[in-house]
């Protein structure tokens, strides 16, 4: 498998009020074309620090960081970003807040307006695309934001715990969905969370993060079969990887058992 | 539903009150017989308004374009200034000291400088309009255009956008609705500062208007003038919030009254 992501002992210290603070020591890990990671770890572990790093808005101060065999110095081309909140942009109706990833780049083509309205449609807010986002529910408008960044076709989407502020049947929904769109064309996912049955479920490996400094500390490979129904959490195998990572970390004393 | 509501109840209450203040008026000349040098009964002041509605209206327009144009250019550089300020931290520490500065001093104290410098035409009424209207507009701008989402600029530069870009698509609508804020208050302000200047030196507008009158004690003039002025200052008001509304549709404090919010 050819390497889509490298990250070779990359560290990075933010600069505060307070001094010098370790937000991520010695992280090394290769993410290969098509994979679905997840980084999976408590709050302060560095998550984010390591997405944005990747995604070239911060420099690591230590080690680098490869993105298709290329260094980084700034943010790569063909990159799809998803955050926890969904920034839309409240002037704008959701039809034009997924387009604003192309005109960010351009004008936008009839082709990427109609990409964009297919897509709306196949995240069911055909009906909702000349709406402001304040009138959607919590799930549509990150649904929206899954489409902004999915727009321009990205070769890398990186998530950072998009459905972390949903409610539990919302977010089940939506993981269904991403592994849906992901099945049909298989980009490279990097994918934040903190809850281990979520980086099970979605992920081909999950990479476990520790705090004190903020680095990776066990690589799981995650050997479910795919395609995934939801029911697949039910089964012995997949609690026995949940049971295996909750382990790893309450040896950590990250989590109690 | 809602908003018209309180909006006819509120025109209601407004002209309620104007009534009461204009009978209690008329009603306590009527008993007290002050000297009309001292309070002309609201009666006399509009029959004095009504011998003479094209020489009021003409010094009315005058003192409104004045305002306009004062408003209009404080908007321009305001916005221009505070793009700046944004963008370096050296022009922040420099531009906002020297306004801080100027808008320290008392700016009747500026106004005999202006017309030496400019004359005694619509120049040095205009810039003494934008003296006092532009601190707001600057200041309000500035808090719009930095509280941007920081996500939304990391969104932005993962897509490549140039600064120009960021500009233009996420900070400036993002500091609109904080502009209109600036701008409700700038436009009284540019409207004290053409009467400012027409105290000063000049042969036009209200601010003229009222000098003349008070030189020939003339009290119910100076009132005519004075009730222009408030009619002249709340309708500039309430037309920079129409435009808001038209411009604003989206924003929290507008979906109310829109209709956006019947959801
Ligand atoms: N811009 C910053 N300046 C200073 N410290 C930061 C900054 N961003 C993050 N940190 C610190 O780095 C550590 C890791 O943060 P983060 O990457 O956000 O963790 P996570 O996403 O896993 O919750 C935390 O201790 C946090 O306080
Ligand atoms: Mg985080």
């Amino acid at each position: 498998m050819v390497a889509c992501v490298e990250i070779r002992a990359a560290g990075k210290i933010y600069g505060s009020a307070r001094g010098p603070v370790t937000a991520l020591a010695d992280v090394s890990m290769d993410v290969a074309e098509g994979e679905f990671v997840s980084l999976l770890g408590p709050s302060g572990c560095g998550k984010s620090t390591l997405l944005k790093c990747i995604s070239g808005l911060e420099a690591p101060s230590g080690g680098e960081i490869r993105v298709r065999g290329e260094r980084l110095s700034g943010p790569p081309k063909g990159l799809g970003m998803v955050f926890q909140r969904d920034v839309l942009l409240d002037w704008r109706t959701i039809l034009q807040n997924v387009l604003i990833t192309a005109e960010f780049q351009g004008r936008p083509t009839a082709a990427t307006i109609d990409r964009a309205r297919s897509l709306l449609e196949r995240f069911g807010l055909g009906d909702f695309q000349n709406r402001h986002p304040w009138e959607l529910s919590g799930g549509m408008r990150q649904r929206a934001a899954i489409c902004r960044a999915l727009l321009c076709e990205p070769e890398i989407l990186l998530m950072d715990e998009p459905f972390g502020a949903l409610d539990a049947m919302t977010r089940d929904d939506l993981n269904v969905e991403l592994t849906r769109i992901w099945q049909a064309a298989r980009r490279t996912v990097i994918f934040v969370t903190h809850s281990i049955a979520e980086a099970v479920y979605l992920s081909d490996r999950v990479a476990m993060m520790s705090t004190g400094p903020g680095r990776i500390v066990e690589i799981i490979p995650i050997d479910l079969p795919r395609p995934r129904p939801l029911s697949i959490r039910e089964t012995p195998e997949f609690a026995r990887h949940v049971t295996h990572i909750r382990g790893l970390f309450a040896a950590l004393g990250i989590v109690k058992e | 539903m809602m908003g018209m509501w309180s909006g006819s109840a509120g025109l209601r209450g407004t002209l309620a009150v104007l009534i009461a203040v204009i009978g209690g008026w008329e009603g306590a000349v009527w008993v007290f017989q002050p000297p009309i040098i001292i309070l002309p009964p609201p009666s006399r002041i509009w029959v004095d308004f009504l011998e003479a509605p094209s020489y009021f209206l003409r010094h009315t327009w005058y003192t409104t374009s004045t305002t306009l144009a004062g408003f209009a250019l404080s908007v321009v550089l305001g916005v221009g200034l505070a793009v700046l300020i944004v963008n370096s931290r050296l022009l922040e520490r420099i531009i906002y000291t020297v306004l801080v500065a100027l808008n320290s001093l008392p700016k009747v104290a500026l106004a005999p400088l202006f017309v030496i410098w400019m004359g005694t035409g619509i120049e040095p009424k205009i810039a003494i309009a934008v003296m006092l209207a532009i601190f707001s507009i600057v200041v309000d701008t500035v808090l719009g255009l930095r509280s941007v989402d920081p996500d939304a600029i990391a969104l932005a530069r993962v897509n490549h956008a140039s600064p120009l870009k960021i500009l233009i698509k996420i900070r400036f609508p993002n500091a609109l609705p904080s502009l209109f804020v600036g701008m409700k208050i700038a436009i009284s302000f540019a409207l004290v500062g053409a009467i400012v200047g027409e105290f000063v030196a000049g042969s036009a507008g209200l601010g003229f208007v009222i000098l003349t009158a008070q030189g020939q004690f003339d009290t119910s003039r100076v009132f005519v003038a004075l009730v222009l002025l408030g009619v002249l200052g709340t309708l500039l008001f309430y037309i920079v919030e129409a435009v808001e509304r038209l411009v604003l549709p989206w924003h929290v404090s507008q979906r109310a009254v829109a209709g956006h919010g019947g959801h």
